[in-house]
């Protein structure tokens, strides 16, 4: 039997009727949604790009001095893993192996979703003290816009599992949930996508060279 | 295509993970260790990230070209030359002006 495809990413699939036909439209507007955060990231990564270089640093902290690359390969495991437990959500959901299986694996996403913003804030507070903060250089300028950016971004995703984990006792699993969840799941492999160009570009990259 | 079963689902993102730690691994193990030259540690760098992202459109966001509508595909690919044009045509002149400072 063959699949039709309705939209980029994991589709229901037929057999959730009306959640699965409404995807459609919601998954195509929310990959519009998801472009358009792909083109501000990438001028913000542009930007950082032209600033690591001895002029952008104007004599202030630079990578080696401001970079935890131990914190920063754990965080990069941490979110490569929450993908993965994602799309284990995800399936669960495709597949209608119930409401728990669903709720676990979002939790599962949730806290190592936290995890690796306390790590984040963590390595950030460190750059503070010793003095690498926005003002210094146009090199922290341009990484204080992109990285702690990205994070806003988890954050937001981590409140949005909470919402859904709450919808999904409340309301039970009806196709609006269904299509939110579908949504939240492009979300957060994006933000993955991101973290792989912040740790190639903004970290090994800078300190590489 | 035939209707795909959990096991099969699960396999796919399975093997994306693993590919992906790998593709992580060793962009982390070749700065940690040093080595090579910065010019041939970037190519790798880039070459590992690219490859990556390639990994995780394909098994964590299931975008296969041949199965897409076309006003998605369109969208992605319009996105992708739209940033190609403003983030290259950025570094391009920045760094030639920083060049010539």
């Amino acid at each position: 039997m063959k699949m039709p495809v309705l939209h980029p990413g994991l589709n229901l699939g037929p057999h959730h009727g009306e959640a699965h036909k409404r995807a459609e439209k919601l998954a195509f507007g929310f990959w519009v949604f998801l472009m358009s955060d792909l083109i501000i990231f990438g001028l913000m990564f542009a930007t950082y790009v032209t600033m690591a270089n001895p002029m952008g640093l104007a004599g202030g902290p630079g990578p080696k001095e401001a970079y935890d690359l131990t914190s920063i390969f754990i965080q990069t495991m941490i979110l490569l893993t929450s993908s993965l437990t994602f799309g284990m959500a995800s399936l669960a959901m495709r597949f209608e192996r119930g409401k728990a299986a669903i709720s676990v694996w979002l939790s599962v996403t949730l806290l190592l979703g936290i995890g690796f913003l306390s790590l984040e804030v963590r390595d950030l507070a460190h750059m503070i003290d010793i003095g690498a903060v926005p003002s210094r250089s146009g090199f922290l300028s341009a990484f204080w816009g992109l990285v702690p950016l990205h994070g806003a971004h988890v954050a937001i995703g981590c409140l949005w599992i909470m919402i859904m984990l709450i919808q999904m006792r409340v309301f039970g699993l009806v196709p609006l949930v269904k299509t939110r969840i579908l949504r939240l799941g492009l979300f957060w492999h994006f933000l993955d996508l991101i973290w792989i160009g912040i740790f190639t570009i903004v970290y090994l990259g800078a300190l590489a060279s | 295509m035939s209707e795909p079963s959990y096991q099969r689902e699960v396999r796919g993102y399975l093997t994306g993970f693993g590919l992906a730690l790998v593709l992580t691994l060793v962009p982390f193990a070749l700065v940690l260790r040093g080595g090579l030259s910065p010019l041939a540690t970037l190519i790798v760098l880039g070459a590992c990230g690219l490859a990556q992202f390639v990994v995780q459109l394909r098994f964590f966001l299931h975008i296969d070209l041949r199965r897409q509508k076309r006003e998605d595909l369109q969208l992605i690919l319009f996105s992708a030359l739209l940033l190609v044009i403003m983030a290259g045509g950025t570094i391009w002149i920045i760094g030639n002006l920083g060049m010539r400072m």
